[in-house]
This record gives structure tokens, sequence and C-alpha cells, in this order.
């Protein structure tokens, strides 16, 4: 797994944003095995009590489950995931329609904008 | 419980105060780094913490014990100049630590100095200076302790050997183990810690946990650092 982070936000955030997304775009698939608490923090290059925090909240959200044979798995729960997706969406959507605003574009011209390239 | 602990700890070198009334505590199982510019009493701090130097006022402890056998033990400190015979080979310097510290893992040495392709009979002083940083660390790192102490462990080191370091620092000291490291580079190391010591003039200024700073001021441990020692350099 690949992960970039900066430094102006908490790391855990970050951690956390970049597994949802994994997550919501299948690179780690529903009922899939994550990696372990010491290669997810050697592969991201971030100390292990981070990675263990960002763990923890995303369990907190039911994205991901404990195993009793001491393991983390991606929840099999499809809603949950659709619902981590439309969050995800909806985040970066808010942040596209802030951006475009901020450079004069109204309603109308941006659906426009929008259909002409996609 | 915490692993070290500085009780009003004052140093002073005739009539300049090197450190002033210090009181900190250093917890287990964390990565903190203790930032400073130049001169703020970085290294006097850790030369106390390794018996190097004696407090003038105030007391440090280990563990809730005074420093002596036992936190030389669980102490591994690498200093911010070498201390290496450099007339030595690599493997007479691990025969040294291996006498000398009876927690030195050798097999962990050996086998962090082959994947730099370190032959064991090369003599310090013919290696570059970047792969003597490096030895040190290994050295260091390959010992079983509860508190590694790294007095500017990139300093003086090209930005690919940096990466080496923090990621031999990262990946191969103690589970449950502290990591206590002092620097002036910030943006290279920030990732990597759990908790921030700003120290200027002696004197603690800040002492937090590194995401929580990030996430009250939306900026970066390095941009923090600039604001609150522009005037001081």
């Amino acid at each position: 797994m690949h992960f970039k982070f900066n430094n102006e936000k908490p790391i855990y955030l970050q951690m956390i944003e970049q597994l949802e997304l994994d997550i919501v775009s299948g690179r780690l698939p529903p009922g899939s095995q994550l990696p372990t608490i010491r290669e997810l923090a050697s592969q991201a290059k971030i100390n292990i009590n981070t990675v263990a925090r960002a763990l923890a909240e995303l369990e907190e959200l039911n994205l991901i489950t404990t195993k009793r044979t001491n393991g983390k798995f991606v929840t099999n729960n499809q809603k949950r995931i659709i619902k981590c997706r439309e969050k995800l969406a909806e985040t970066t959507t808010h942040e596209y329609l802030k951006t475009m605003q901020s450079l004069g574009f109204n309603t109308k011209e941006l659906l426009k904008y929008l259909k002409e390239r996609s | 419980m915490s692993l070290l602990q500085y009780h009003h700890v004052s140093k002073r070198f005739g009539n300049t105060t090197v450190l002033d009334n210090i009181n900190l505590e250093i917890p287990t199982g964390k990565i903190i780094g203790l930032l400073g510019p130049n001169g703020a009493g970085k290294s006097t701090l850790i030369k106390l913490a390794n018996t190097l130097l004696t407090p003038t006022t105030g007391n440090i402890t280990f563990q809730n014990q005074p420093l002596g056998v036992a936190s030389k033990t669980e102490i591994a400190y690498l200093p911010e100049r070498t201390y290496l015979d450099k007339t030595r080979t690599i493997r007479q310097t691990l025969d040294f630590f291996q006498n000398f510290y009876h927690n030195f893992d050798r097999a962990k040495a050996e086998r962090l100095l082959d994947d730099l392709d370190l032959q064991l009979d090369t003599q310090i002083l013919h290696m570059s200076k970047g792969m003597q940083e490096k030895l040190q660390l290994i050295l260091v790192l390959s010992r079983h302790v509860k508190l590694y102490i790294l007095d500017e462990p990139l300093g003086g080191i090209d930005p690919a050997a940096r990466d080496y370091i923090l990621d031999t620092i990262l990946t191969n000291f103690d589970e449950g183990a502290s990591v206590l490291i002092s620097t002036h580079l910030i943006a290279d190391i920030e990732k990597l810690l759990d908790e921030v010591i700003f120290l200027q003039n002696g004197k603690i200024i800040l002492q937090d946990d590194a995401d929580h700073l990030r996430a009250q001021t939306q900026t970066s441990i390095d941009e923090i650092f600039r604001k609150e020692f522009k005037n001081a350099r």
C-alpha cells in the first residue's frame, strides 16, 4: 500500500482518509485482511501509535473489525461502505464547488463546464 | 508510568544558565522530538540523562530511581559526535559492544550492516561520514533497551541517507520502548513523532501531542517551530 502525508494536518486523520479511500474504491475489498499495525507503520513511514489511533477510529466507524484471530478486516457491510463513499463524495464536491465559486462560476456555467468535459 | 523524569533541573556553567528549572516526563512507548534552535540546551538535557553531566540543582530519575547502573543499562545513547575508535574495524567494534552491553543484539546489528553491504573487516576511518553515522545508529538500535536517546541523528547527513536513518529508527526500536530524538531538522522527522518538546533558552516552552498541535493550529510542527523561534536566532 502507498501512503502520502503532508505535515499540516494530523497524520492520523490523513491515514484514516487514505484507508477510507482504499476501502471505498475496492483496493481493500470487503472482508479482506489489513496488514498488521507494524507493517502499515513501516509502509507509511509513520509511527505505530499513529497507525493504531487511525485504525481504532476506523473501527469506531465500523469500517473495519477486529477478529479474535488477531487481525483486522475490512467490513462486509456493503451499506456501511456505501455510506462512507457518499461522505467522501460530498466532501470532494463541497471543496470543488467552493473553488469554482471563488473562480466566479455560477451554477449554470459550472454545469455547462462539467458537461463539456465529462 | 513515565520512563525518565526531570525534577526542577537546572544546569549552569559558571554564570551561564544552560537549563533553567526543567520539569519533564518522558513517557513509555512513544517517539518524542526534542526540538529547539542551536544553543537551546538540547544536548545538555540529554547528557544529564546519560550522567555525562550532573545537574547544578534538581535531580533526574529513571523509572523513579536515581540514575545509575539501571539507567545506563536501559538507555541507549547516540551522541552528537562520534565516540568510536576509528582505527578499529567494524568487527572489532561489534566485539567491543558485545562485551560492554549484555543487551546488545549482535545478530541484529550484523543483519542491518549486511543490508548496507558493509564488510565487517573495514576500518571505520575508511568509511564515508554518512556510513559512519549509519553504523553508529545501528549499534545503538541493536541494543534491547527501554529508552533510546538520539542526539541530532540527522546532523550532517545527505537527504537520501536521512531516509535510511528515519526508516531504521522507525522499524528497529524495541516494542514498548521510547525514543527521544533531538533535532532542528523538524520537517524531515515530524511525521514520526508522537510528542514534541520545544526547548528555548534552557526552558521548556511547550510539550504536546504532535497531531493535537496540528489539529489546533492547522499547520505543521515545522511551521509552529519557525514562528515560535523566529526571534530566537
